[in-house]
C-alpha cells in the first residue's frame, strides 16, 4: 500500500529524521512476461505506463530503462511548458498536455511545482511580428489564451529586457501566453513512476534493450541486459536513441538525433518572474526556485549521440542573453550540459503505430517535448491500449511523411535547427 | 566541437562548417515513376546511426566545397574524409 503524502506524513517523518520515508517505488527483476513494455523511462514513459494502468486497466507491464529513471533529457530541459502551436493538430496536442498540468499535482499526489508565470515570446522583426499575430490569432481560434503585446507592453510584463530601438535586434512586439510557465522536471519523472509503481507497474532501471524480437510482423518480446521478456506490445519512447530501437526492429524513421544544450548561472534573487523566448536572436531564460537562470541555447547541426554540444553555440546564446538583458552581464554560469534530441523534418513529433504490428513509437519530440509529457503520455498510453490512435494524436502518425500531410512547426518551435 | 581535416584546406575548427547529413543517397533517375513509398524514403528517413556514420560536410566559411566524411557519432571521432566522387573507404 502507498502512503499518501501530506503535511501529517511530512510531520510524523520529521519526528524520526526523515529516515523511515517509505521507497517511492519498487526495485523488482524482470518478469518472463507482460502484457505491454515501455521501452524508456523518462517523463513521456513513465506517464504513458502510468495512463496505461489508471485509464486503461493495464497493470501488468513494464517500463524498462538503459540508465536511471528521468536520467535522460527529462533531467536536462529547460523545464518551459506552453501550448501557443501554430496548426489545429499541435494546439490540440500540446493544450491537452496543458490541461493536465494544471490539476497534475493533485492528481499524483506529488508537487510538480507547476506554475504557471507565463511565456512572452519576443519578435525583432517585421516578419516576426507578422508571424507571432498570425499564431496569436490561430491559437485563440483554438480556444488557447494569447495576447499580443506591444514593445512597451513586453517592458512592462518583463523590465528587465532591454527594449531600446538601437540594438542589434530591437524588441518590436511579443507574445504571452499567461496559462504557460513552468515545472519541476524530475518530480515529474519521480511523481509519474510513483503513480504507476502504485498501480503495479514494474520500474525495471539498468536495464538496456539490446534487440526487439519479431515472428513475422509481429513483435514477441525484447532483449534486454537482463534477459528475454516476452511482450505482444512495445512502445518505444526512446528519445534521441529511438532510431536506435527502430534500426534493432529493422525500421526506419524520418529522425536526426543532435545535442542541445543548456546552462544555469549561479542562484541570485528574484529578477525575472516569467518565461521570455527569442527565436530570431535565439536566446531564452527563466529563473529556477533556487535563483538560477536556466538559459537554453540551440543544436548542433550535425547527428551525435555524445551529450556535449559546440561552445560556439553557447556563445551565440550568451551574446543575445547579454544583448536583451544587460543587467545580466557580471553573471557566471555554473554548469552546461548537452541532451540528445530527436529531431523530425516537420519540427513535430511521431505518436503512432508501425507496420510492425504491436510495435508503437513515441518520438520526434526534438527540443521541445517536456510541455508534452502528460498529454504524450495519456495519448499514446490510448494507442497502445486500443491499436488505434486517439483523435488528438491522430495527425502525428508516421505515415504523414509518405502523404505529405505534414504538420510544419518550424516557427512555434522555438529552436533553431 | 572538434577539428575537421579540409581536403582542400588542411586541419580547420569544426565552427567553419556546415553539416549536410547523411552521406551516398542517390537521387532518384526516374522521379516521375517513384511511389510515395520511395519518396518518402528518399526524403525522409535517415539511418541516424550511433557509431560510424557516412556523412556530407561543408567547408562554409573556407573553399565553400563539399566532401564525405566517416565520424563515430557517440564519440564525434573522424575516422576518415575523402572527396565528393571518391570511393567510401571500406570499414
Amino acid at each position: 500500500m502507498r502512503n499518501k503524502y501530506s503535511v501529517f506524513s511530512l510531520i510524523k517523518n520529521a519526528l524520526s529524521f526523515h529516515e523511515n520515508w517509505q521507497r517511492a517505488w519498487k526495485d523488482p527483476a524482470p518478469k518472463k512476461e507482460y502484457d505491454a513494455v515501455i521501452v524508456g523511462g523518462g517523463g513521456h514513459g513513465l506517464a504513458t505506463a502510468y495512463y496505461l494502468a489508471k485509464k486503461h486497466n493495464m497493470n501488468n507491464i513494464a517500463v524498462v530503462e538503459k540508465g536511471w529513471i528521468g536520467g535522460g533529457n527529462t533531467g536536462r530541459n529547460t523545464t518551459i511548458i506552453r501550448s501557443n502551436y501554430l496548426w489545429d493538430a499541435s494546439a490540440g496536442l500540446y493544450d491537452h498536455a496543458l490541461k493536465i498540468w494544471e490539476g497534475l499535482s493533485q492528481e499524483l499526489n506529488y508537487n510538480v511545482m507547476f506554475s504557471q508565470r507565463g511565456v512572452m515570446n519576443l519578435a525583432h522583426n517585421l516578419q516576426d511580428v507578422r508571424d507571432l499575430k498570425r499564431r496569436t490569432h490561430a491559437n485563440r481560434l483554438n480556444g488557447i489564451d494569447a495576447v499580443y503585446l506591444s514593445t512597451e507592453e513586453v517592458k512592462k510584463f518583463c523590465p528587465i529586457i532591454n527594449t531600446s530601438p538601437d540594438i542589434r535586434y530591437p524588441v518590436l512586439g511579443g507574445t504571452l501566453q499567461r496559462r504557460a510557465g513552468t515545472a519541476r522536471h524530475d518530480a515529474v519523472a519521480w511523481g509519474y513512476a510513483r503513480g504507476a509503481d502504485a498501480m503495479g507497474v514494474d520500474i525495471i532501471q539498468n536495464c538496456e534493450v539490446k534487440g526487439i524480437k519479431r515472428n513475422g510482423d509481429s513483435v514477441e518480446g525484447i532483449e534486454t541486459t537482463k534477459g528475454f521478456i516476452k511482450t505482444k506490445k512495445v512502445g518505444v519512447v526512446a528519445a534521441g536513441h529511438s532510431s536506435v530501437i527502430a534500426n534493432m526492429a529493422g525500421l526506419r524513421l524520418p529522425l536526426e538525433s543532435k545535442p542541445l544544450q543548456a546552462l544555469v548561472s549561479e542562484p541570485v534573487k528574484p529578477i525575472i518572474d516569467t518565461v521570455v523566448m527569442s527565436n530570431a536572436v535565439h536566446a531564452y531564460v527563466s529563473q529556477s526556485d533556487k535563483g538560477e537562470l536556466v538559459i537554453g541555447a540551440g543544436t548542433d547541426d550535425y547527428v551525435s549521440y555524445t551529450q556535449k554540444g559546440s561552445h560556439q553555440i553557447v556563445e551565440g546564446t550568451l551574446n543575445a542573453i547579454l544583448e536583451l538583458y544587460p543587467i545580466f552581464s557580471r553573471m557566471r554560469m555554473l554548469r552546461q550540459w548537452g541532451g540528445i534530441v530527436d529531431i523530425c523534418p516537420d519540427a513535430s513529433p511521431i505518436l503512432s503505430k508501425t507496420s510492425i504490428k504491436g510495435l508503437y513509437f513515441n518520438c520526434g519530440w526534438g527540443t521541445g517535448g517536456f510541455k508534452a509529457t502528460p498529454g504524450s503520455g495519456d495519448l499514446f498510453a490510448h494507442t497502445i491500449a486500443n491499436d488505434e490512435p486517439h483523435k488528438l494524436n491522430a495527425a502525428f502518425n508516421l505515415n504523414r511523411f509518405v502523404s505529405g500531410d505534414l504538420v510544419d512547426e518550424h516557427g512555434a518551435a522555438a529552436v533553431a535547427h | 566541437m572538434f577539428l575537421i581535416n579540409c581536403p582542400y584546406c588542411g586541419e580547420r575548427d569544426q565552427q567553419e562548417f556546415k553539416a549536410g547529413g547523411e552521406a551516398h543517397i542517390e537521387r532518384p533517375k526516374q522521379p516521375t515513376e517513384l511511389s510515395d513509398d520511395e519518396w518518402a524514403e528518399y526524403l525522409f528517413m535517415r539511418k541516424n546511426i550511433k557509431g560510424v556514420q557516412f556523412e556530407r560536410w561543408n567547408h562554409a566559411h573556407g573553399c565553400r566545397k563539399w566532401f564525405n566524411m566517416v565520424r563515430d557519432t557517440s564519440n564525434d571521432e573522424i575516422k576518415a574524409i575523402y572527396k565528393m566522387g571518391e570511393k567510401p573507404p571500406s570499414q
